[in-house]
């Protein structure tokens, strides 16, 4: 049986990645990817431990994550569509006006 | 056996996930994700997790990234110059979240190994979860529903053509 650290590794890695894509991406659409990146790193978070603890709940958990996840595309690529319409841009630099 | 195949689709999970944020097209990236959905559905059937398995590779790599891939082909993202930029703040943040990621890292290996190493699989077949989620988490199952009507209708009202 493999230890649970090894998929806890596995999942703060990815998860790091993703970290690492957002804050250094700057178009919005990729940077949407890495949130998706993110989201599935804690979801094999829950799953290792639902596994490991012989709990049914990490995995409820992360159906729910999975619909927020669809719900949070379906909603941020409608934005991402607006945006391009009104600004004929990706580049998130160029969408700044509430920044400050 | 095991070992290998856990290795095999963590492997693969990662390089896909470095593939993410290294390409420079939009469309490489959501490929590469695409993978890297799939190797982690790979390691929830390892966990003998197969329902949640199943609905990534149908919501997530079916769904959702058709849809990322729609947008992407739509707005042809490629046209405009999207480089990385790492400016001069990068010298800075680097250090500090090498040392964030350690930290995570120390936290995932110190966690008490004793109490997690010979369990018991849970039931996790659809039975089972069915009936959690309409006993102890029907309230959030419910709210879930409102929450993706509510998206439905954001995502209608944005798209529109006069916003």
């Amino acid at each position: 049986m493999i230890p649970v650290q090894h998929y806890l590794v596995v999942a703060a890695a990815l998860f790091f990645i993703g970290v690492v894509g957002v804050l250094t991406k700057r178009n919005v659409i990729t940077m949407f990817m890495c949130i998706e990146l993110m989201l599935n790193a804690v979801n094999l978070t829950f799953i290792a431990f639902s596994r490991y603890l012989g709990k049914l709940d990490g995995q409820i958990f992360v159906f729910f994550v999975m619909t927020v996840a669809a719900a949070e595309a379906a909603v941020g690529l409608a934005i991402i569509v607006a945006l391009y319409r009104n600004r004929e841009t990706l580049n998130v630099d160029n969408a700044s006006s509430m920044k400050w | 056996m095991a070992f290998l195949f856990f290795y095999l689709f963590a492997a693969v999970a990662l390089l896909s996930a470095f593939s993410v944020i290294l390409q420079k097209k939009a469309m490489s990236s959501a490929l590469s994700l695409i993978v890297c959905l799939g190797a982690i559905a790979m390691l929830y059937v390892q966990l003998e997790a197969i329902f949640i398995a199943v609905i990534q590779v149908i919501i997530y790599a079916g769904a959702i990234m058709v849809l990322f891939l729609f947008v992407i082909m739509l707005l042809d993202p490629a046209s405009e110059k999207l480089a990385a930029s790492l400016k001069g703040l990068a010298y800075i943040a680097a250090p500090l979240g090498i040392l964030l990621a350690i930290l995570f890292f120390q936290a995932s290996l110190a966690y008490h190994p004793l109490a997690l190493e010979a369990s018991k699989a849970a039931p996790s077949d659809i039975s089972s979860i069915g009936m959690q989620l309409f006993s102890n988490y029907l309230l959030p199952f419910e709210v879930t529903s409102i929450l993706v009507l509510v998206a439905v209708m954001g995502a209608v009202v944005l798209a529109k053509k006069k916003l």
